[in-house]
């Protein structure tokens, strides 16, 4: 269990959080000067905030009432910076192991170097390695320290799409295989909606809101905070039925099944699928002759109108077995037409190929 | 011309003095370097021009100042020859102490730049790490600055060997115990018909000056690769 609750102020810009979460990835989301990173600075101990407590797991690593603060190097808390920040002078290797314990009980460093893919990268100096290898090894020598908590911040922010991909997926690999807490800074919805469980969205240095990725992203609220663009729900499925020959999979959830192409899990993982609002259709009969594949039968919980010629409607799906929300985003010319309004039955119509790689990933 | 004893011994004096005189101010510099390049307090601008001082003064003026606070009368002169035995006044070491305040702005101004030039998060992430203070300055912080600690140092070398007025003012010219090379110089000016002698040192005075400079861009250059080049 993380906590934090801190105020401080930084010259004229006012930081004041609080949230808790025993998530095993907590992203802090938000536009950037909204304070992420002032919260990761202030939790790893490289600054001292004002007033507050932060602590993991029952120990305290800071409490002003309690006059208690722990220094940096006490706290064992792995951090990844934006830029990977490796030691410019030293080796790939010397980078990797300046924070590695002697002790037996910390993570092995042959296993740390294979999962990275980094032993042919050793003897090298950090100047002469792209941006993701900087930040594979970034990865790996925060690891090796052995902390008990981990802090990216935008480890993606400065890499191109591929190489996104690729450290996407080894956080992932963290995530599951070594099983650390992670707080992760991030300012792009797609990493959030991907990796994490809570979500802290964050504005000037206060939190809008806090809670399970799931819960967030299907409120009509907070999409000024989310991202007008990149607004959608996140429904948590498990894997089902796969259609080799037309490389179709069903994906189940309480309230009805979606089918997505190309997803590479086994039947009875648990996936999460990120469905944009702009990607979300409506019907008000159920359309047969038509192409779509997602057909998901719900009821209209709220509409939220936009200043522009666009409108969010929230949709509960199935008859209210489950909590999977969709947000449809349509224009306000359709709603009027088709005259929705709250507890009017409806079709929300999804393309299956919306539902591409880049939103499904492994809850 | 030849070249004799005498001038051996002027050449080694001069080495001798700018060595220690570097080697007594680096440690000083460093930490001066270091407070002025990381360090926010009240009174740092003063701070700051009391360090250049030496830089913009006359030097007959700091070497005034010296004879009154290191000679054997003076209040700090006074105290070390009691305690410590040592003196300055008349003595060497009183050339390399006036050496090292005139060098002392060029060295702290190269270190500082060096150690502005770090971007502190290296340091906070070598706590993070779980370096302590003391692990991150000498694993981090000094390597990474040694480049501007190599300039500060042989800026300041050099200096030391061309260092005239305050030397001379402090502890006069006594050949064999404070005569540097540019009072040995100033003495042949002096006597008529040395003007071949004072030459034959001036020479001696040129290429130790390049061989400084160049043994600095060379160290420079090596440090930069060692820094940024490829394994």
């Amino acid at each position: 269990m993380l906590e934090v609750s801190i105020r401080q102020q930084l010259g004229r810009f006012k930081l004041d959080v609080a949230f808790q979460s025993n998530a095993r990835v907590i992203a802090l989301f938000g536009r950037s000067g909204s304070g992420k990173s002032s919260v990761l600075n202030a939790i790893a101990g490289i600054t001292r905030p004002d007033e507050g407590r932060i602590g993991l797991n029952g120990e305290v690593f800071h409490d002003t009432a309690m006059r208690i603060f722990a220094r940096p190097e006490a706290r064992h808390i792995g951090y990844v910076f934006q830029d990977g920040l490796l030691f410019p002078h030293l080796s790939v290797e010397r980078n990797l192991f300046y924070g590695a314990k002697a002790t037996q009980n910390g993570i092995a460093p042959d296993r740390v170097i294979n999962l990275l893919g980094l032993s042919s990268l050793l003897t090298r100096k950090p100047a002469s390695l792209s941006g993701g290898e900087k930040q594979r090894v970034a990865i790996g020598r925060a690891l090796l320290s052995t902390p008990r908590l981990l802090l990216l911040d935008e480890p993606l922010a400065a890499l191109d799409a591929p190489r996104k991909a690729e450290i996407l997926q080894y956080i992932e690999l963290l995530r599951d295989e070594f099983r650390i807490p992670i707080v992760l800074v991030s300012h792009a919805m797609e990493e959030v909606a991907r990796l994490a469980d809570t979500l802290v969205l964050m504005d000037e240095g206060r939190v809008v809101a806090s809670g399970s990725v799931e819960s967030l992203m299907g409120r009509l609220d907070l999409h000024p905070f989310t991202g007008r663009h990149e607004a959608g729900a996140i429904i948590e499925t498990v894997v089902g039925a796969h259609d080799e020959a037309a490389d179709i999979t069903t994906l189940k959830f309480a309230g009805g099944q979606l089918y997505a192409p190309g997803v590479a899990s086994l039947p009875g993982e648990r996936v999460r699928v990120r469905i944009r609002a702009r990607d979300v259709a409506l019907a008000l009969t159920e359309p047969h002759d038509i192409s779509m594949l997602n057909i998901l039968p719900g009821t209209i919980t709220a509409l939220r109108e936009d200043a522009g010629a666009t409108m969010d409607v929230q949709i509960q799906l199935g008859a209210g077995e489950g909590d999977a929300k969709l947000i449809a985003r349509i224009t306000r010319h359709s709603a009027s037409r088709l005259a929705l309004r709250p507890g009017m039955r409806i079709f929300a119509l999804v393309k299956a190929i919306s539902l591409d790689r880049r939103s499904v990933g492994y809850a | 011309m030849t070249w004799t004893a005498t001038d051996s011994d002027i050449l080694l004096l001069s080495l001798k003095v700018a060595f220690w005189s570097v080697a007594g101010s680096l440690p000083l510099a460093l930490a001066v370097a270091w407070v002025l390049a990381r360090m926010q307090f009240r009174g740092k601008v003063l701070f700051d021009a009391i360090v250049h001082l030496p830089l913009v003064l006359p030097p007959v003026v700091i070497g005034f100042a010296l004879l009154i606070l290191f000679g054997r009368n003076g209040v700090i002169g006074g105290a070390l020859e009691q305690w410590f035995g040592l003196v300055f006044a008349f003595k060497w070491t009183g050339a390399a102490l006036a050496s090292a305040i005139m060098g002392f702005p060029l060295m702290v101004r190269a270190i500082r730049l060096s150690l502005e030039a770090i971007d502190p998060r290296l340091e906070s992430a070598a706590r993070t790490l779980g370096a302590n203070p003391l692990r991150v300055f000498t694993t981090i912080t000094l390597p990474l600055a040694f480049p501007g600690l190599v300039t500060g140092a042989l800026l300041s070398f050099a200096r030391s060997l061309g260092e005239f007025g305050a030397t001379i003012t402090f502890v006069s010219n006594i050949p064999g115990e404070t005569q540097t090379l540019p009072l040995a110089i100033y003495n042949f000016t002096q006597v008529p018909g040395a003007d071949a002698e004072a030459a034959k040192l001036c020479i001696v005075a040129v290429l130790l000056s390049i061989a400084a400079l160049a043994a600095s861009e060379w160290m420079n250059r090596r440090a930069r690769q060692r820094t940024h080049g490829h394994a």
